[in-house]
């Protein structure tokens, strides 16, 4: 089944990243298929930044997205240019610490940057709390994997701050996971 | 062991070459290229390997036509504005019989236009950009897997015809990320040399002389004049330059047949999608969706030479619809060799085509 999930906010916050993460989890640790694109513009670090990556367990044919399934949006400017337009049917993950807006489909509240802040003293792992609870609501790569994918991804020495961010991320998603 | 990565497009590009034995990168970084310099200058030289980024894209082409007559296989990768600045020495290349490669992972033109967005606008360029007769090979890969297979497939086309072979990429395909599998080793074919008593500029029976690698002991004048075979300019002779520059010509296009490569689906359609690089995707996608025996997919990864052979291949064909991120490059190509029906599908300003649109056209015909 084909999953499309968008990514957004502002230059900085790993937007790029996370999208790299969850597609190499799928690719490289649960034998599926994926393709990550992004807004490749001339964005100036804090300007509105997205990516997007769609999972598939056959070849992705179509690479770009056309109606995401999953939204997670970390900046207020992220939601009005690209979460606005969200289906029904989607799920939305915004980070509650920045984003104002609420979505009119089914929405998922996490204080990322909140969270990274206070509990992890680094604003800059807001991004992989996000995609721990992105993997833990939606379940579209496995927890194995992308705690592997994160390892893959992250600076040398900084690899137990990003899997504590990760675990918070299951956590938060555990809190308010409702369906 | 082959393995699995998830790669970006311009990266697998930089691998594919590597793993084809490049051993040179002269050019000069222009976005949406720029990671295949970026990848090349971090690994060349661990490689043993030589990256020179020099001034300007006139110059990077150039460095590689040097580099290629040390016996190196030699690239450059660039953008339409760099690509525009290579012409005249491409040109050079084609004349001196030097091989080489010539990534253009193409962005929207004319001019600086859309530095960070796809096209499809130098398809006809790479084809015909420098001045006289001539003809080429270029490549269009469709996937970050053939970023890698094609690019280094390139080298081996590049050195058997002893022409600049061009991997016409776009910026979709070379940003993109997704799975690669990288293999243990690729082909790897070998550059002939030249033969005991020949004359450097000797063809053979494959219209294609041996090559005199630099410092191996032969004389040779390396010129863009109208050469004989001794590579004597001799600019006056008409029967020389006849006969060298349709030599020039026929050593490509008389291979057309046997070096073409494509993807082929239902041969029998009525209505036949042809494509090559993004839009192909696109066009996958439609196949999927509707699931019709009538409608069929002419993929071209070798795009240049046009190998009008495969036209034949729908024999039931009543229509050949085009989709290009361009105003129809290649359909005013294919609408020469056939006087069945072709729709150009033009796109212009970055975007992919949209598969609905694709299947809604599909729809009307059939």
């Amino acid at each position: 089944m084909r999953t499309e999930i968008r990514f957004s906010g502002f230059g900085g916050q790993g937007i790029i990243l996370a999208a790299v993460i969850v597609g190499r989890a799928a690719v490289m640790y649960d034998a599926k298929y994926a393709v990550q694109t992004q807004v490749y513009g001339p964005e100036a670090r804090g300007g509105a930044s997205m990516s997007a990556v769609i999972i598939d367990d056959e070849p992705v044919l179509f690479p770009k997205v056309t109606s995401p399934d999953v939204y997670v949006i970390m900046s207020q400017e992220g939601f009005e240019k690209y979460g606005v337009s969200a289906g029904e049917r989607a799920v939305m993950l915004v980070d509650s610490s920045l984003v104002q807006s609420r979505p009119g489909c089914r929405c998922i509240e996490i204080p990322a940057t909140k969270v990274a802040r206070e509990a992890l003293g680094r604003d800059i792992v807001a991004n992989i709390i996000m995609i721990g609870a992105l993997v833990a609501a939606t379940g579209v790569v496995s927890r194995e994997a992308i705690e592997k994918a994160i390892l893959d991804s992250v600076p040398k020495g900084t690899e137990e701050l990003n899997l504590k961010a990760m675990r918070k991320g299951f956590e938060l998603a555990g809190q308010v996971k409702c369906e | 062991m082959s393995r699995i990565d998830f790669m970006q497009g311009n990266t697998a590009c930089a691998e594919g070459a590597l793993a084809a034995g490049c051993r040179f990168f002269g050019g000069y970084p222009i976005t949406p290229s720029t990671e295949i310099a970026e990848h090349m200058a971090a690994k060349l030289p661990k490689v043993g390997g030589v990256f020179i980024q020099m001034e300007d894209e006139i110059a990077g082409i150039a460095s590689v036509i040097g580099a290629s007559w040390t016996g190196a296989r030699a690239m450059t990768a660039t953008s339409g504005p760099g690509f525009s600045l290579m012409m005249e020495n491409i040109g050079f290349a084609v004349m001196t019989e030097t091989p080489c490669v010539v990534v253009n992972i193409q962005r929207g033109g004319p001019s600086t236009g859309q530095p960070t967005m796809a096209a499809q606008g130098d398809m006809l360029q790479c084809r015909f950009g420098s001045h006289g007769d001539y003809s080429i090979i270029a490549l269009s890969p469709a996937s970050v897997q053939e970023m890698y297979d094609l690019t280094a497939e390139a080298f081996n086309l590049a050195d058997r015809f002893r022409i600049p072979v061009f991997v016409m990429a776009d910026e979709i395909i070379g940003h993109m990320r997704e799975r690669l599998m990288i293999p243990d080793s690729v082909h790897r074919g070998e550059r002939k040399l030249l033969g005991k008593g020949n004359l450097p500029y000797q063809a053979d029976d494959d219209l294609v002389p041996g090559f005199p690698v630099f410092g191996k002991g032969y004389g040779v004048h390396v010129t863009g004049l109208t050469h004989d075979e001794r590579g004597y300019p001799c600019a006056t002779s008409p029967s020389v330059h006849e006969c060298l520059v349709k030599r020039l010509v026929d050593k490509v296009e008389s291979a057309r047949d046997s070096i073409a490569s494509c993807d082929i689906v239902n041969p029998d359609a009525r209505v036949v999608f042809i494509s090559y690089g993004a839009p192909s995707r696109a066009v996958e996608q439609v196949l999927h969706d509707i699931h019709n025996d009538n409608v069929g997919h002419l993929r071209l990864k070798l795009v240049w030479p046009f190998a009008e052979s495969l036209l034949s291949r729908f024999s039931n064909a009543e229509t050949f619809i085009v989709p290009e991120l361009n105003m129809g490059q290649m359909a005013r190509e294919i609408k020469r060799h056939t006087n069945r029906r072709v729709i150009p599908v033009p796109k212009l300003g970055g975007a992919l085509h949209d598969p609905f649109d694709l299947a809604a056209l599909v729809e009307e015909l059939l």
